[in-house]
């Protein structure tokens, strides 16, 4: 059995749903785009073009809630298929867009070589099906950095790419970097590549530069997860129902929009909730409520027959020490075990200020553990046990057993060497603490990286691509060489 | 694939019944005993070994590994007499006084073998004459002592102990290990090392021996 953890009885799941769609019809949700508002507008929506003020009648987010998919797949650089999504499989993806990197150094702004050693380090990280476009570098023109990150990610890495804009204008050619990858758009929709975050500004409203990426992407039939952002007691309400009611109304108007302009384009149903901690007037997402608000969140998104997504595994620790530990864990684990579909998060600290390549390899053994954990307990061959007490009492052991040696592997998680587990003797030989442990494991894998291997002349033309964008935002050359030899990584 | 090459695969992959096949083919083929011993019982414990230390396998594959290499020179081993070929060295291994626990003695006893040693396993519940009076009619210049309890532990330290007032102590070393001890706590007790696990004795014996 695939253990599953609920938080929200089935009840209140639909009473929930039932308030969130009596917000979106009564109260309405406010959409900064003409564009959008006549769309809706002739869907049958209420809008009051004045304020922008749009209510959206239930039949509408009915239909529009049908027509989404309940599954999709996400394919590598290669066209390999790497995701299944709704089909109650959870996936791991690190944090996006950091602006900060913290090392033994301290806290300071990243730059390309940064990226390079994150996108490297991550394709060789086993728990992590995606990567994402996880912190900014601060060596190129913020007009670019949108497309800059997503380009280095294609050029070095190949998972798929959790991604989003910050700049308007910035899908033009994010599209055209995908599209390069696939050879062309029709190929594209059938191998989507990269998923895109759409968030909705708490409380209910929706920007026009967001609806700009939602329309594109959408047009495009290109995977969104629309994640919603509340914040319990500042901008949502205090108690944890209120505000999934207020997720629920906010994720839902941007699923309706996504539909609205193409039926069947493929979603997550995402949540970002942080709790406002009274006493500093921080923003939360370590704390457990966060996590209860995700895993909540994931459970109305089942209930809508959607695939989910939530930033869970992240910490609000200013270093990768003890507290990033603990919450991530805590979080990684309870979203495997509700089922999250993409569990977003893993590298993440400072809420969500701060990337760090420590905590990542540290994160990917916890990820391993939560989908360990999401395996659960299934009967092997346990049944009669006489036969296997036998040998035990003959032998002493059972390291030589067949049994063990047919489910070892298939049973027990081996973590990799930030989790220690090593005998006293070999603690006292090495008693290198867990970052410096994390340290020599990043270097280890960053040595064993090898770039995938792409269709001849495809780096050539994502570096045309970038390079003509760059200069058009006024950089001449790119911190970035175009290589011949891709088995290596630059000096 | 040549023979040599078929018995240190076999070996990797714990095949006992085809490491002996193999070997019996090989030595009926005129291949040097020393040649199926060195190019391919322990050309494919030393793969394990490697494989080990990067953790790409794991303890049950090295022991089936070293059960496959029993096999082979169980068939081998009268030729390398003949031969004058001697083997790695010889290694008496047993359970200290007071103590009845033998998995981990069992264990090292698996991997020397594996590794190419004659290992003379007095069992459990050891005095430590016995201990000493075997190394030396055996000519044995390692002992191996284990000890699962804090209360027969310092029975490892009367080994040590006689074998100074023997004037055996060098000549004879001592290798400790268990669940109880630590290098400190194996220094205090008079052994001159301490082995964490199994495969850590083996590089010990490998150390003393070279």
């Amino acid at each position: 059995m695939q253990p599953i953890l609920t938080f929200l009885s089935p009840e209140l799941t639909d009473r929930i749903i039932a308030e969130g769609f009596t917000l979106l019809g009564e109260t309405g949700v406010y959409i900064d785009s003409p564009g959008m508002q006549e769309r809706l507008a002739g869907l049958g929506a209420r809008v009051d073009s004045g304020s922008g003020r749009v209510r959206l009648p239930e039949t509408l987010v009915e239909r529009c809630l049908a027509s989404a998919p309940s599954s999709f797949s996400l394919y590598d650089i290669t066209g390999e298929e790497t995701h299944r999504f709704g089909t109650g499989t959870v996936y791991y993806t690190p944090g996006s867009a950091a602006l900060y990197i913290t090392d033994e150094a301290g806290r300071r702004r990243p730059s390309t070589d940064d990226y390079i050693a994150y996108v490297t380090l991550t394709d060789t990280l086993e728990n992590l099906a995606s990567q994402s476009t996880a912190f900014v570098p601060a060596d190129v023109p913020e007009t670019i950095s949108d497309s800059y990150r997503l380009f280095l990610s294609l050029l070095y890495g190949r998972k798929p790419v959790v991604t989003g804009t910050f700049s308007r204008g910035s899908l033009r050619i994010m599209k055209a970097l995908q599209t390069a990858v696939r050879g062309s758009e029709a190929q594209l929709k059938l191998q989507p590549l990269c998923i895109f975050t759409c968030c909705p500004n708490t409380p209910l409203r929706w920007t026009e530069e967001t609806i700009d990426t939602l329309v594109s992407c959408a047009g495009s039939l290109i995977p969104m997860e629309i994640i919603s952002v509340p914040m319990c007691g500042l901008i949502s309400p205090v108690t944890l129902t209120g505000t999934l009611i207020q997720h629920t109304a906010e994720n839902i108007s941007g699923i309706v929009m996504a539909q609205a302009v193409q039926p069947g384009t493929p979603l997550l149903y995402g949540c970002c909730a942080a709790v406002h901690d009274m006493r500093y007037s921080t923003t939360s997402m370590g704390s457990v409520e966060s996590m209860m608000l995700s895993c909540g969140s994931a459970e109305i998104g089942r209930k809508l027959g959607l695939p989910t997504q939530a930033y869970i595994t992240v910490s609000d620790a200013a270093l990768p020490d003890i507290q990033a530990g603990v919450e991530s864990g805590m979080g990684g684990m309870l979203a495997a075990l509700t089922g999250i579909s993409n569990i977003s998060g893993p590298g993440m600290l400072d809420y969500l200020n701060s990337f760090s390549l420590e905590k990542l390899v540290m994160d990917n053994e916890i990820c391993g553990m939560g989908l360990r954990a999401r395996a659960g307990i299934q009967p092997r061959d346990d049944f009669p046990a006489a036969p296997l007490m036998a040998e035990l009492f003959r032998e002493k052991h059972l390291l030589l057993s067949e049994h063990t040696r047919a489910f070892l592997r298939d049973e027990h998680y081996f973590p990799g060497p930030v989790i220690d587990r090593r005998d006293t003797a070999a603690r006292e030989r090495d008693p290198a603490l867990w970052s410096a442990r994390a340290r020599a494991e990043i270097e280890r894998r960053r040595a064993a990286y090898a770039a995938p291997e792409l269709p001849a002349g495809l780096r050539s033309r994502l570096y045309d691509l970038m390079s003509r964008e760059a200069a058009a935002n006024g950089l001449d050359a790119l911190p970035v060489p175009l290589q011949r030899d891709w088995r290596h990584l630059p000096d | 694939m040549e023979l040599l090459d078929r018995i240190s695969a076999a070996l990797q992959q714990g095949n006992d019944a085809a490491v002996l096949q193999y070997t019996g083919n090989a030595i009926e083929a005129g291949i040097p005993a020393s040649d199926i011993l060195n190019r391919g019982l322990i050309a494919g414990m030393d793969v394990i070994g490697l494989k080990f230390k990067n953790q790409e396998i794991f303890l049950p594959d090295v022991l089936l590994a070293a059960r496959a290499m029993n096999a082979g020179m169980g068939e081998l081993k009268p030729l390398l007499m003949k031969a004058g070929v001697k083997a790695k060295g010889k290694v008496v291994l047993g359970t200290v006084a007071g103590d009845l626990h033998d998995i981990g003695k069992n264990l090292v006893g698996i991997m020397l073998k594996g590794a190419g040693y004659e290992v003379i396993d007095l069992g459990t519940d050891v005095p430590a004459e016995r201990f000493i009076d075997t190394a030396v009619t055996e000519d044995a210049p390692v002992i191996g002592m284990s000890a699962l309890l804090t209360t027969t532990m310092p029975s490892m330290r009367d080994v040590t102990a006689l074998l100074a007032g023997r004037g055996l102590n060098t000549r004879i070393k001592t290798v400790v290990g268990g669940a109880p001890l630590s290098a400190r706590t194996a220094a205090e007790l008079g052994a001159d090392y301490y082995a964490g696990d199994a495969a850590t004795a083996v590089d010990i014996v490998n150390t003393i021996l070279s």
